[in-house]
């Protein structure tokens, strides 16, 4: 690669950077810059009414950095708990996207070219309303005087069970995750099956497979990377989200971005804050190189 | 019997008929080529036998047994695929193994065999390599693989060679030739390339617009052409409008516009006045300027028009006296010298009287 790069034109070599250059600056200004701050503010004292305590709080007295807040975070078993809770929401979401997204992914793609576009333009439709619209409508969709609701108690109360509140729940919580990042697994999926060479499928049954092992061996297999990429589109954002439970779920459903937003505007603890984000987003990074990985692999061939 | 019969098969798609009540045998251990222009319906009968596309009309009988209700993970029928369809995600020995894995063999069997298939197309050392990282040679031979591992009773193969370059093609038409020998599988080879077909086959049916031209061996298909339509389309052929001017015991004399009078071996069904053409093979025309010539039955005085030089032959394009424009083809025996004869030579031109044939209208 190094040398390929040596031997490009200057013109060639300009081009080049005009076209990577504006995604760097981006990259470096909004993310690395961003993050080195918070990595120094993790380190920092908090201040007396929010922000950050001033490096130097009187002339001559120092007050240095401190890893106090990760002494703190690994210290109580409650942050922890809070870490995995959320890691669990985001997997139980991720595998009921992809449980959901793959046979209607395929079927988008098996589908005449001239209906793919009209569905795929239905996939997407929601984001032509407002997130936080589209989740408050799960308030009248799950709420107690909600049809689902209804159906739900009154299928339950015929077993003597007492009525359960939907809304305010573990379980709108997810269904509302689910619901808003269905489209981020669908669409890459689409993209993958899309591209599929159907003589694949015919070679697979002239050698003596079934539906079944047609899936398993054939398309399956194939489909991993797409599978990975809509993996990630779903599980990061479901990992920080904080709106979701903040409006559908009960007090007891806080999430890492919950905890998170609560220092910075509630507790005003910048630095816990900012060491809270700072392990989130290793602990994403870590699940990023791990799907890259293992689509990376199944990519290699393909 | 023949192993596979295909019994008054038509296929349409919409309004358009692209096979039409074909019926062909293919005989147990024969390499029978489907030849024919592209979009004479070669694929779709291809298709038919292994499964993935049902006749209108007619059946498809293999042994004996209708196939209509068996589905092609069922038929004991196997396809190369003109674009090998080789599966990417799996390694060469993977490939091959496939048939066997999914019909749930023996883990210790499926090795030995695969072993065995390896060797016997020659990738034994590439077993662990994925399909692009192999030449377009080696993908074929992983594809023939693949399809011969579970020994099928029917291998199709449509347009194996059409990918690959000329010289490749010619050393693959070798290997085919052997490969079939040694496992002694039946062999339907799909194909639009004439020299192709006369290499590799027993038997030929030449295909126009979905129907059956001819069937023949080779040598028989080469020498004698049915029709106008096989006539042209295999091989370089000399074809002249003639009628038949008499019928006797031993020939037939024909009428040649542009040419004059010609005798032929008897011919068929011939009666005088019957319109037709008279076709000959450029290689068995002759022409000269001594005896040889004059005294075949044959023979015309003409003059050289064009001549094009190929090496190994030379074409000479000569032209008779009442018009007629005749090729011949003359092997170039001596090493240096480009040409027998010059553009403007008087010669004669002549052939045997049964080298060519008479082609009903
Ligand atoms: N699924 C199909 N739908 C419509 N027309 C088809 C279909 N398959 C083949 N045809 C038509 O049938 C004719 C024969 O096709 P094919 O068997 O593929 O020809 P070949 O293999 O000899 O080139 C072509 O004119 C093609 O356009
Ligand atoms: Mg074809």
């Amino acid at each position: 690669m190094s040398n390929q790069t040596a031997k490009l034109p200057p013109s060639a070599r300009l081009t080049k950077w005009l076209v990577c250059g504006p995604p760097l600056v981006f990259l470096l200004l909004l993310f690395v810059a961003p993050s080195a701050i918070m990595v120094v503010a993790s380190l920092r004292f908090p201040g007396e009414f929010g922000g950050l305590a001033p490096v130097a709080a009187a002339p001559g007295v120092l007050q240095g950095l401190t890893l106090e807040t990760y002494r703190f975070f690994f210290g109580d078993f409650l942050y922890a708990e809070i870490f995995v809770k959320s890691f669990l929401v985001a997997l139980a979401a991720t595998l009921i996207c992809l449980v959901m997204a793959y046979p209607l992914a395929l079927l988008i793609a098996r589908s005449p070219k001239k209906s793919r576009d009209l569905m795929i333009l239905l996939v997407i439709l929601p984001f032509a309303s407002n997130f936080l619209i589209r989740v408050y409508a799960w308030m009248i969709l799950l709420g107690p005087q909600g049809a689902l609701s209804q159906l739900v108690n009154s299928a339950l109360g015929a077993f003597g069970i007492g009525p359960v509140h939907l809304l305010f729940s573990p379980f709108a919580v997810l269904v509302a995750m689910v619901y808003v990042h269905l489209p981020f697994m669908v669409l890459p999926l689409y993209t993958n099956l899309e591209k599929h060479d159907p003589s694949l499928l015919d070679a697979a049954q002239d050698l003596g497979a079934n539906r079944w092992q047609r899936f398993w061996h054939v398309t399956f297999p194939l489909s991993l990377p797409g599978i990975y990429a809509g993996a990630t589109l779903v599980f990061i954002p479901v990992l920080g989200m904080f709106a979701i439970p903040d409006i559908l779920g009960g007090t007891g459903d806080m999430l890492i971005g919950n905890l998170i937003k609560d220092q910075f505007l509630g507790t005003r603890d910048w630095p816990f804050g900012a060491t809270l984000s700072i392990l989130l987003t290793g602990a994403v990074l870590l699940c990023v190189l791990v799907a890259a990985r293992l689509g990376g692999a199944g990519m290699r061939h393909a | 019997m023949a192993l596979l019969e295909i019994r008054n098969v038509t296929r349409r798609f919409g309004g358009f008929v692209a096979v039409d009540n074909i019926s062909l045998g293919i005989e147990a251990g024969e390499i029978f080529t489907l030849l024919g222009p592209s979009g004479c319906g070669k694929t779709t009968i291809l298709r038919m036998i292994a499964g993935f596309d049902l006749p209108d009309e007619g059946q498809i009988l293999l042994d004996g047994e209708d196939l209509a209700d068996t589905p092609p993970e069922k038929r004991p029928v196997r396809t190369v695929f003109q674009n090998y369809a080789l599966f990417p995600h799996m390694t060469v020995a993977q490939n091959i193994a496939f048939p066997l894995r999914m019909s749930r063999c023996p883990d210790a069997e499926i090795r030995q065999r695969t072993r065995d298939t390896l060797q016997q197309v020659r990738l034994g050392d590439r077993a662990g390599r994925y399909p692009n990282e192999l030449s377009g040679g080696q993908q074929q031979r992983v594809a023939l693989g693949r399809a011969l591992i579970n020994r099928p009773r029917l291998l199709l193969l449509d347009e194996p060679l059409a990918a690959l370059d000329a010289k490749l093609r010619e050393e693959m038409q070798i290997e085919l030739i052997n490969l079939q020998r040694e496992v002694g599988i039946t062999f339907v080879f799909v194909t639009h390339a004439q020299n192709e077909a006369l290499a590799l086959s027993h038997r030929i049916a030449v295909l126009n617009s979905g129907r059956v031209m001819q069937v023949d061996d080779p040598p028989r298909l080469y020498g004698f052409p049915g029709n106008r339509f096989v006539a042209g389309f295999i091989g370089h052929i000399n074809i002249l409008d003639a009628q038949v001017l008499e019928t006797a015991h031993g020939h037939t004399r024909l009428g040649i516009a542009g040419l004059g009078e010609i005798i032929v071996p008897p011919v068929a069904g011939a009666a005088p006045g019957g319109k037709g053409a008279f076709a000959i093979r450029p290689e068995l025309v002759r022409i000269g300027v001594h005896g040889d010539v004059t005294e075949l039955k044959n023979h015309f005085p003409c003059e050289v028009r064009n001549l094009l030089y190929c090496g190994d032959v030379t074409t000479y394009r000569v032209q008779l006296a009442n018009g007629a424009l005749i090729e011949a083809l003359l092997p170039n025996s001596a090493p240096g010298r480009a040409e027998l004869f010059k553009v403007g030579d008087a010669v004669n031109v002549g052939w045997r009287h049964d080298a060519g044939v008479f082609l009903h209208e």
